[in-house]
């Protein structure tokens, strides 16, 4: 499929892009790992007149420690994520999601941030986001802000990002020695979650002190299971506590539907997988 | 000496094609580039079904780029109609079908006008430029609907949407008794309505066309099974002398069936280029191959099956609706009486009857696709035998082998009318027995049962025969075939003793090259390297019948022997002549002609002295050509049965209704085997296939027609990650139909499968009141089934599935 013809600028500072961004209006966007955005482009959904390209600024990439955070670039790939120890360490959830992601071509050139940007309600990275309170820094003419995962997402492919910025980076408070378990349920190994919930839980002497849960594919925008959250501090980390907490997921959600799931079958699954997540992660 | 002392004949030989092909070291179709090539586009149309009351064009022909836009109304006059060869019914209703719809679209996808500019690119972009207004029609969608009094229709002036109703009888024929009969004596009936969904064959090259209309003939590139099948149709269709077309099929990357087709893109592409006198190509994007290229399979079956108590069949009553879409293709209507001989299958069923209707429909025409008709017969039977197993309450493979033809049995004539030849059904099954732990899986099953474990395990049976090798001519005549299912082969002995192998059939995945590069070692004594096969191209290999149904190797590569044959024959007269003996004294082996009982050590020439001699030609017997190379056509005698036991384990989640398979044990008897890697090959890889339409494949349409499963993110194509580990293994019953004893094993696995794996996912739940899930047997099917089932539990129970009120919307079990 050929996409429409399109200008293609890759600026090497932050800077030029949101200046690009300002100048061509709604005719631009950026591309970052493409795996999104190319196959809207070659289906012809979209057809922009111009592609600021994100891939020649070398201080979108990467992962470092500020303090009791890390920093994800917004061009940092999934195989990078994957693997980064700081990332592993701290915010394992994360790196535990990104392994389900998608196929290891697609790994190799899909970007967190983009991921993030994109902001499909069945892509896997946004509920790990919200649960773990990530903050999204963006840049635009007027500089730079930072809005909380929980601002950000505000719909369907739509997030609080405005035309002429870009998200730069992402903050994920350190939750080191947190348990954490990505559990998502698709049909076939490469595809998108049907319905995934993202736990991580921090347990003193066999309880249940601290549980953040997110819901993929639940809504238009990622969710906190906040009632499950509110159930399980306090709980014993045994899979009948977990289960009766995991009762409650399905509160508050409202999924479109498809083939694969209907509305009962999708909020059954999120009940099943939120109690299958957050006892895998405790090891109950 | 070069002769080769092991044989080739089951050698597991690395194919000699496999290097260039998966390195993609070679010219598929739209690698080609020629000068001046000029690009086509198809805009198709979103509509199932609708008038088309204008097309503007203005805009898109001023288009940077752009060298002409045609539409219907432009090419009316010389696209005739594309071809169906295979009119089942002297009374078949078929619809004259045009590559570009002229003032009626009959499915989405059906294209609306061509744009052919100097690149893809700019062909791309005047699509969007034209504008079709549509006044829409109602759309036929639905089978039963169709066939139903007053139904809307997809052509009108047919006055039907039934375009033919096919009868088999085994009374009217002779070849058993009446079923009615045998269904109103029956001790137990089982009565299921199945649905074989629709699915699109996904080969992984997408279709490609390149026509040159320049030189003297016309040459057209194509990614397609049947080169041959294809020159011949141009040239019946499109009032262009056959000797004025030349086709080839360069290297090509899959087909399935789903390239047994003389398709529309062919036709526009051939058209385009004889207007504009330049070279045109069209490749099709991956959207367009789902959507527009054949789909498969697409019936609804109602069975009804008769026995005894102590678990013998007693009748068989096979009642289908086959779905083919919007027009006929090229072999649509006979692809589901293709099933009526296999729903017997193995089993010794004293009556049957086979009615089918094929129906039109708002949707892309249906045609072959890997295993053509036999694995819907294939799957509705092996179903049919674990619901009486079921009823009965016996071990799903004893209600089989009660039922089953013996070994000593063969030959068999069959209540449908077939011969088979060969087989052992027993052995292939205690075999699959053996390597599947059959007993310890029955004992873990029955262990969760009792725990109530969420997860539950599902054994499934499917001991399968299949009729392939495509096919004697006179079968295909009295099933009013429009052509003969012969083969053909030549041999070319070059002067250094190299052969060249020309084949009439048409690789695309297959092997040939390896396994004839074996055969024709074996058959000349010369070495396996010495042997180019030659293939796809209708200048270079003139004459052949393609291929498709499994029936390269029984088909095609007996002519090639036959094609041996003659070369020897013709080298013993000059090899005598140089030994200085009589011909009757001289005997071949190993590549060499001898002086019988002359001892080993005696003077011999080999074949390649031979060529070279006859190449020179200096000193020839009398009356003899200078000419060793030989040519023969085959036509087979009968179909070719390969046959197998496949047993399949399942663990289904009964929180989620996910499904996995835990283990499958596939033992296949294909008779002697030529290579046991490309065996191997063809037998996983059909395995996914059928794997694939038990639980993931399906092209699902809205309301309107449009088919949702547009990418391959919805229509759901398993990889290696979904599969498990294949226990492959075989028994060997040579064929009595052909020299080599070698059965086909093209289609095998996809036929053998897919009841196996839904017969495991029944039996895995069908303690909780489940008796039938719908194909795929999706998480939320298998989940719907067990919380129905359990409601329903000891109300319907083993009714469930039964009749047509079981095709539910949500597929799950009543
Ligand atoms: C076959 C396949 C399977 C997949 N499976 C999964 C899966 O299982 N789970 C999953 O989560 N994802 C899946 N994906 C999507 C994949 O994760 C993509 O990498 C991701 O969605 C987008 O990242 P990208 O870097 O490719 O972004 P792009 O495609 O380049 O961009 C996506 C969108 O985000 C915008 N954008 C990108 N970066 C920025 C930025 N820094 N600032 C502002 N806007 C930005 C773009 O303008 C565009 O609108 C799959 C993709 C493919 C092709």
């Amino acid at each position: 499929m050929i996409p429409a013809a399109f200008d293609y600028v890759a600026p090497s500072s932050v800077d030029e892009v949101v200046r690009e961004l300002a100048a061509a209006g709604d005719e631009a966007k950026v591309i970052a790992g493409g795996q999104s955005l190319l196959p809207v482009l070659r289906m012809r959904l979209a057809a922009p007149a111009k592609l600021v390209d994100l891939g020649r600024i070398p201080e979108l990439r990467g992962v470092r420690d500020d303090g009791d955070a890390i920093v994800i670039g917004a061009m940092t790939t999934h195989y990078e994520v994957q693997r980064d120890p700081l990332v592993r360490e701290h915010a394992s959830l994360i790196a535990l999601a990104t392994d389900t992601v998608a196929d290891p071509q697609v790994r190799h050139r899909g970007t967190f941030g983009g991921s993030l940007a994109h902001a499909d309600p069945a892509g896997d990275l946004l509920a790990p986001a919200l649960a773990l309170d990530a903050e999204l820094v963006l840049s635009g003419v007027d500089g730079r802000r930072t809005v909380p995962a929980g601002e950000f997402f505000t719909d369907i492919f739509t997030t609080s990002m405005r035309q002429d910025e870009i998200l730069c980076e992402v903050r994920v408070p350190k939750r080191t020695g947190w348990n954490a378990h990505y559990e998502k349920f698709n049909r076939v190994a490469q595809a998108w979650s049907i319905v995934a919930v993202a736990a991580a839980v921090r347990t003193e002497d066999g309880t249940i002190a601290e549980a953040r849960v997110g819901l993929t594919n639940m809504a238009a925008t990622p969710l906190r299971a906040t009632a499950v959250e509110q159930a399980l501090v306090g709980q014993p980390a045994t899979t009948e506590a977990i289960t009766a907490a995991a009762q409650h997921a399905a509160e508050g959600t409202s999924p479109s539907v498809d083939g694969n799931a209907d509305l009962e079958f999708r909020q059954h699954l999120a009940r099943v997988l939120t109690s299958r997540a957050v006892s895998a992660a405790v090891g109950a | 000496m070069t002769a080769t002392v092991e044989p080739e004949i089951g050698r597991a030989r690395l194919r000699k094609e496999d290097a260039r092909l998966i390195a993609g070291r070679t010219r598929w179709t739209d690698n080609l580039t020629l000068p001046g090539l000029l690009h086509m586009a198809i805009l198709r149309s979103p509509m199932a079904h609708a008038r088309i009351t204008a097309i503007d064009v203005t805009v898109a022909r001023k288009m940077s780029g752009v060298l002409a836009v045609f539409t219907g109304a432009d090419l009316a006059d010389e696209q005739g109609s594309l071809p169906c060869a295979w009119p089942i019914t002297e009374d078949m209703k078929s619809p004259s079908a045009p590559s570009v719809a002229v003032d009626r679209v009959n499915f989405a996808g059906e294209a609306v006008a061509v744009v052919v500019a100097r690149s893809a690119y700019e062909a791309a972009d005047a699509l969007e430029a034209i504008d079709v207004d549509y006044d829409e029609l109602p759309v036929v969608l639905d089978m039963e609907a169709a066939v139903a009094e007053g139904a809307d229709l997809v052509h009108e002036d047919l006055g039907t949407n039934t375009s033919a109703t096919w009868v088999f009888d085994s009374a009217e024929a002779g070849t058993g008794s009446d079923v009615e009969q045998a269904i109103a004596e029956a001790e137990v009936l089982i009565e299921r309505t199945y649905r074989q969904q629709r699915l699109i064959p996904a080969f992984m090259e997408p279709r490609s066309v390149v026509v040159d209309p320049t030189g003297e003939q016309f040459t057209m590139w194509s990614a397609t099974q049947v080169p041959h099948i294809l020159r011949v149709m141009l040239a019946m269709t499109l009032s262009v002398p056959e000797h004025k077309v030349r086709v080839i099929a360069p290297d090509v990357g899959g087909g399935f069936g789903g390239k047994l087709q003389v398709t529309p893109e062919e036709v526009l592409t051939f058209l385009v280029a004889r207007r504009m006198g330049k070279a045109v190509k069209y490749t099709e994007t991956r959207s367009e191959s789902i959507l527009a290229a054949h789909h498969g399979r697409d019936q609804l079956q109602k069975l009804t099956l008769a026995a005894r108590r102590d678990g013998t069949v007693t009748g068989l009553k096979v009642e289908l609706l086959a779905d083919m879409g919007a027009y006929l293709r090229l072999v649509s209507p006979g692809v589901p009486i293709l099933g009526a001989f296999m729903f017997n299958a193995i089993y010794k069923f004293p009556a049957y009857r086979f009615v089918c209707t094929n129906v039109f429909t708002n949707k892309t025409p249906t045609d072959a696709y890997r295993g053509a008709g036999r694995p819907e017969a294939t799957f509705a039977i092996e179903r049919l035998m674990d619901e009486l197993a079921a009823e009965l309450g016996v071990d799903p493979i004893e209600v089989r082998e009660r039922n089953w033809i013996r070994h000593e049995e063969f030959p068999f004539t069959t209540v449908a009318g077939l011969t088979y030849d060969s087989g052992n059904y027993e052995a292939a099954t205690a075999k699959a027995k053996e390597l599947f732990g059959y007993d310890a899986l029955r004992a873990e099953q029955r262990e969760r049962r009792e725990r109530g474990d969420s997860v539950q395990l599902g054994i499934g049976t499917s001991t399968f025969t299949e009729m392939c090798g495509l096919a004697p001519s006179r079968v295909l005549g009295s099933l009013s075939y429009g052509a003969g299912g012969w083969e053909h082969a030549a041999i070319r002995m070059l002067p250094t003793g190299k052969v060249e192998v020309v084949t009439g059939s048409s690789p695309h995945g297959q092997g040939h090259e390896t396994a004839w590069s074996q055969i024709v070692a074996d058959q000349l004594g010369v070495p396996f390297e010495d042997v180019e096969v030659l293939h796809g191209d209708t200048q270079s290999s003139h004459k052949g019948m393609d291929t498709y149904g499994s029936r390269s190797l029984t088909v095609g590569a007996m002519a090639v022997v036959r094609a041996a044959d003659k070369v020897k024959a013709k080298a013993a007269k000059v090899a005598a002549h140089m030994l200085e003996a009589s011909e009757g004294d001289v005997e071949f082996e190993a590549g060499a002609f001898r002086v019988r009982g002359a001892g080993a050590t005696a003077k011999s020439v080999s074949i390649q002295d031979v060529a070279l001699a006859v190449f020179a030609a200096h000193d020839l017997p009398d009356g003899v050509e200078p000419n060793l190379d030989s040519e023969a056509t085959f036509d087979p005698e009968n179909f070719s049965y390969p046959h197998g036991t496949h047993l399949c384990a399942v663990e289904v989640d009964t929180e989620t209704g996910r499904v996995d398979v835990r283990s499958y044990v596939a033992v296949d008897d294909v008779g002697k085997v030529v290579n046991p890697l490309i065996v191997e090959g063809q037998v996983h890889g059909g395995l996914a296939q059928g794997i694939a339409q038990a639980l993931f494949e399906e092209a699902v349409h809205d309301e309107s027609g449009t088919l949702l499963t547009g990418t391959f993110a919805d229509y759901l194509v398993p990889s290696a990650a979904d599969l498990p580990t294949f226990t492959t293994d075989r028994t060997e019953t040579p064929a009595t139909s052909n020299v080599l004893g070698v059965k086909g094993v093209g289609e095998a696995g996809t036929i053998a499968s897919t009841p196996a794996v839904v017969n495991a996912v029944v039996d895995a739940v069908r303690h909780l009141g489940v008796s039938d899930i719908q194909m795929p047997c999706t998480p939320m099917r298998v989940w719907q089934a067990i919380r129905t089932g359990q409601t329903d539990a000891g109300g319907l129970g083993n009714e469930a599935g039964g009749g047509l009120g079981s095709i539910d919307s949500s597929g799950g079990a009543r």
